[in-house]
């Protein structure tokens, strides 16, 4: 079984690795750079709302923090979009802290609505900062390309290898913090948080742990998206909308498996740009129309995802949602 | 007499106008068993709840080993040495049985496999190892007790507090859960049991004590506590002496 396993992400890799070389068609590249990119987000996703069960519906905020940080190192300052990528993961990581600090203490639904409000807050305020550009946004210069300058016109190839690597050193991530003390503590408070308390765990310090990297990472993918596209505004990199795909990504796939967001950002790329192409691209809102029938036929028919068609002991059924914890 | 390891003085707990607790004080030494008795709604999962930490008491004082620990959340009183299990199971049903387990251990030894290791030692301890790799929700009632208190044993405990593990249980099933607390016993692990089943706590109780309207009404041996005619007015009512049973 573990053999299988391997050999089969052996394969997914050798065969994501080879497939803009094959598939030279600009189009193609695009699709899968997008796929790639949309996976990155779900997987980071999963730290906090997969394995932690902590269901955040902001995570654009990371996203923008990511894209916002690095342009403007950039565009202000001349500092290479790769620093401002790290720079981007903190300044996310540090937003995370200060959602986490007053909103970890909300149990279920409400966490999830307030990170709704945190998202919408932080749009509002880019919008109506002139510094931050407003609602018109940035558009990055194509003046210093190259690695370096992380920006290239001649070929999708380099983003397509970035993505890529973005994305397996997010998966990588996700797959350390599965196996150590951390994602044990992080599944105990999904399951049972007062029996997980009594056993020794702290709920803040590791929903925090969870916030913080998934927050960074998110914005890694932020970042990434800045250059690639080599132009932000807040309906790009914040909207709720994203904030809603992002987690739909990872719930659609599976939420809480280590591959579960990366099937689930194929399947959705997939029927995104299916949609797009049969209602054209003036449909806008179609994909929110797709979002929220997707969200109804998981909740109906698969709650544990497209991962859990895979799974021995996929559960059955929505587990009905315990009010969390009896105790204050 | 060695020190006593937890000592209880004038507990008091209220909500709002209820109140669960009132001056409620005791002992209890290092390796020592106490019943916690009384009839439905007298404050016992109150009692345990406010020495595991989840309710801060609303005056009074509970030390552990002489350091006062009442009010403190409950992870940091795990820290310390006190396990629990619930009276309603709150099992971790995403993972395996070991894994459960694990996650107990993990409050001494973070690395995985050294968890394993404890988690496997304390499973053959309860006699729960044969069921280690399945799901623990597919586990009986009596199973998944008999978990939660694997668990709470895996955390390195010197108090253990138990509500109700026996209830629901079957005459044989309750033989072997006092076994199993007669040897946690011989571990010189302390516990306070909070249980109805009278022929489950009454052969292993070092000390019984009572609780009635969240007040203590009677303390000390099984045996005493079992003929004291207020224990028996609390729990069968004013006419059963009248009568003259």
């Amino acid at each position: 079984m573990r053999r299988a396993s391997s050999a089969l992400g052996f394969a997914a890799l050798a065969s994501a690795v080879a497939f803009p070389l094959l598939a030279t068609q600009v189009t193609w590249q695009n699709t899968a750079i997008l796929m790639l990119m949309t996976a990155q987000m779900g997987v980071a996703w999963n730290i906090l709302g997969g394995y932690a069960g902590q269901v955040s519906l902001g995570h654009a905020a990371f996203f923008g923090a990511g894209a916002y940080v690095s342009t403007l190192l950039t565009i202000k300052l001349g500092i290479s979009p790769w620093l401002g990528m790290g720079a981007g993961a903190v300044v996310a990581a540090g937003l995370g802290v200060l959602i986490g600090w007053p909103c970890f203490r909300l149990k279920g639904h409400y966490f999830a609505m307030a990170t709704i409000a945190v998202g919408e807050i932080v749009q509002t305020v880019v919008n109506g900062s002139e510094l931050l550009g407003g609602a018109v946004g940035f558009t990055l210069p194509m003046a210093e390309t190259g690695f370096w300058g992380f920006v290239f016109n001649r070929s999708k190839l380099p983003y397509y290898y970035i993505a890529l690597g973005l994305l397996l050193a997010t998966v990588l991530v996700n797959w350390l913090v599965n196996r150590s003390h951390v994602g044990y503590y992080l599944r105990a408070i999904k399951d049972e948080p007062d029996a997980a308390r009594s056993l020794g765990v702290s709920l803040t310090r590791y929903k925090m742990i969870a916030m913080v990297l998934s927050a960074g990472l998110t914005a890694m993918g932020g970042t990434l998206y800045a250059q690639k596209e080599l132009f932000i505004d807040p309906g790009s990199t914040l909207s709720t909308s994203l904030s809603i795909k992002i987690a739909l990504v990872a719930i659609l796939g599976g939420a809480g498996t280590l591959w579960g967001p990366v099937l689930g950002a194929v399947v959705l790329t997939a029927i995104e740009e299916a949609s797009r192409i049969a209602f054209g691209g003036t449909g806008r809102g179609t994909d929110l129309v797709v979002y929220g029938l997707l969200l109804v036929l998981i909740a109906v028919f698969q709650p544990a995802g497209i991962a859990g068609f895979f799974q021995k002991h996929a559960p059955r059924a929505v587990p009905p949602p315990e009010p969390e914890g009896e105790f204050p | 007499m060695s020190a006593p390891l937890l000592e209880v003085e004038g507990l008091t707990k209220r909500f709002g106008g209820l109140t669960a607790n009132e001056d409620v004080s005791f002992t209890l030494r290092e390796g020592e068993i106490m019943g916690l008795i009384g009839p439905n709604g007298a404050g016992k999962t109150t009692v345990f709840n406010s020495l595991a930490g989840f309710f801060p008491p609303t005056s009074g004082t509970i030390r552990l080993d002489g350091a006062l620990v009442g009010g403190l959340p409950p992870e940091a009183i795990a820290a310390r040495g006190v396990a629990r299990t619930f009276q309603i199971v709150r099992i971790f049903r995403s993972m395996t049985v070991l894994e459960n387990v694990m996650v107990g251990a993990m409050l001494h030894h973070r690395a995985v496999p050294a968890a394993a290791t404890i988690a496997l030692d304390t499973l053959r301890f309860t006699g729960l190892e044969r069921r280690a790799h399945d799901p623990a929700g597919q586990l009986t009632v009596a199973e998944q007790k008999r978990l939660e208190l694997t668990r709470a044993l895996a955390t390195e405990p010197r108090l253990l507090l138990l509500d109700e593990v026996m209830a629901g249980l079957t005459a044989s099933e309750i033989q072997e859960a006092v076994e199993l607390v007669k040897r946690i016993r011989a571990r010189g692990i302390a516990c306070v049991v909070v249980e109805h089943v009278m022929e489950g706590i009454m052969p292993i109780a070092d000390r019984m004590l009572v609780l009635e309207n969240g007040r203590k009404i009677a303390e000390g041996p099984p045996a005493a506590i079992a003929a004291d005619p207020v224990v028996i007015r609390a729990y069968l009512g004013e006419g059963y002496i009248a009568s003259g049973h």
